[in-house]
């Protein structure tokens, strides 16, 4: 089991990722009409300012008592504490370059450095004329724990602003610019 | 019940870890012979994040997602389907060679004279009232997996002149972690059109490349049936710890 393996390289989704991607019930991180859920609407953009049209937005993320249903988070797998939450959300843009995710607000994590992680989602971008997915995160707006999350901080302080969502009438607002001027910081992981 | 989970937080929290993918091994975001990644790549380098407890986990999806035929892309309508039958199947493994059991695999693919059942698709070929181009499945205790599909058409697109996509499937797979999550294609061995195609040779690595193109597997054709490729999947490995005994106990 010593064998190191190459892994299988990553290629991009095409503009039929409909096709295999999409779920009746893809965008319900939790199911509708569940206390407290809102929504997280966005648009995507290329390096024109022009809407992306053939993208998909996946999110993970862990409960409202910041803990996953995962046996390999070390303080063990919880089931969800709201009924019915899936952690995962996938939503393909419009034809206006929209996407939506219906969710609950995660809780705070412990940071393996002794730190606290605020609350956060991670998100995939997929599409057409990408690669490889980008991964990005978001943050709430006017939560406190974002002042020493481990991972805004580590990030210019003039590009900070493109990670934290805004806030919008049925939940938040999160654009995601994938190239240009207030380019969205994407992640190695 | 929050109050001592959420905050408890010091160096007492151990997370699997895994190993990086090296530069090579994936395409880069700006392909320019790829036409459509030069408005769409980012510009500033990506921002190194560390695996913490959001990456290390993952949605363990599968159970419940799946209708009885959706491995069988041959028998969801009420004719088959033209085209050459095939067996498609194969390992999911991560990169030290062990099987990631019960992970979901989601495949899409064009009909046999290469079109989309998509409303995007409008290039001249005929659609297959009986063939979607859609398979999920999940894979087994030992990480295998089997669709039975039918061979994929090429098609033309616009990227450059004359521009044919080689034959190929979508896959999509979850692993057991967020940092594992891939998308890729799957490609015949022997294409012609390999030579002119951005997207295959978007991977410089030509070792790397050729993990994408599946085997032909004669042992498991089915006589008088099908023909079977092969296609193993490995997904990056983990780091192990001098604790991962115990975790695994949990």
């Amino acid at each position: 089991m010593s064998e190191k393996l190459g892994v299988t390289p990553a290629q991009t989704v095409g503009p039929f990722l409909h096709l295999g991607l999409l779920w009746p019930d893809g965008p319900y991180v939790v199911p509708e009409g569940t206390p407290g859920a809102f929504w997280i609407r966005g648009q995507i953009f290329d390096g024109t300012g022009a809407p992306v049209v053939d993208a998909l937005v996946e999110s993970w993320q862990a409960d409202p008592d910041g803990r996953f249903d995962h046996p390999d988070d070390p303080r063990g797998a919880r089931p969800p504490a709201v009924p019915g939450f899936r952690g995962f959300g996938r939503s393909e843009t419009d034809a206006q370059g929209r996407y939506a995710l219906l969710t609950v607000k995660p809780g705070p994590l412990p940071d393996p450095d002794g730190g606290t992680e605020a609350p956060h989602l991670t998100l995939s971008v997929f599409g057409r004329g990408l690669l490889h997915r980008l991964v990005t995160r978001l943050y709430f707006p006017d939560e406190p724990a974002n002042a020493a999350d481990p991972v805004l901080c580590s990030v210019d302080a003039d590009r900070r602003d493109t990670l934290v969502a805004g806030p919008a009438p049925d939940g938040f607002r999160f654009d995601i610019r994938l190239q240009g001027a207030h380019e969205t910081v994407f992640f190695a992981v | 019940m929050t109050q001592d989970t959420v905050h408890q937080t010091g160096s007492g929290l151990l997370l699997p870890k895994y190993r990086r993918d090296d530069v090579d091994a994936h395409p880069p975001l700006l392909s320019p012979g790829y036409k459509s990644t030069v408005l769409r790549s980012p510009q500033r380098p990506l921002t190194y994040l560390p695996q913490r407890l959001t990456e290390i986990t993952g949605p363990l999806l599968g159970q419940g997602r799946l209708g009885e035929l959706d491995h069988d892309l041959t028998r969801q309508h009420d004719g088959e389907p033209q085209g050459q039958r095939i067996i498609v199947h194969g390992r999911v493994l991560d990169g030290d060679g062990r099987p990631v059991p019960h992970t979901l695999v989601e495949i899409w693919q064009a009909n046999a004279a290469g079109r989309y059942r998509h409303a995007v698709d409008n290039w001249p070929a005929p659609i297959d009232p009986n063939f979607e181009g859609v398979g999920r499945g999940l894979t087994d205790d030992r990480g295998h997996y089997r669709f039975i599909t039918v061979q994929p058409g090429a098609y033309p697109w616009r990227n450059h002149d004359n521009a044919w996509r080689p034959a190929h499937i979508h896959f999509s797979l979850f692993g057991r972690a967020f940092t594992q999550r891939l998308v890729t294609q799957m490609y015949f061995p022997g294409d012609p059109l390999f030579f002119q195609d951005p997207i295959f040779n978007s991977v410089r690595d030509p070792k790397a490349r050729d993990r994408m193109i599946a085997r032909y597997d004669h042992a498991t054709t089915a006589p008088e049936w099908a023909l079977a490729y092969e296609f193993d999947i490995v997904l990056r490995g983990r780091e192990s710890t001098p604790f991962e005994d115990e975790d695994d106990d949990e």
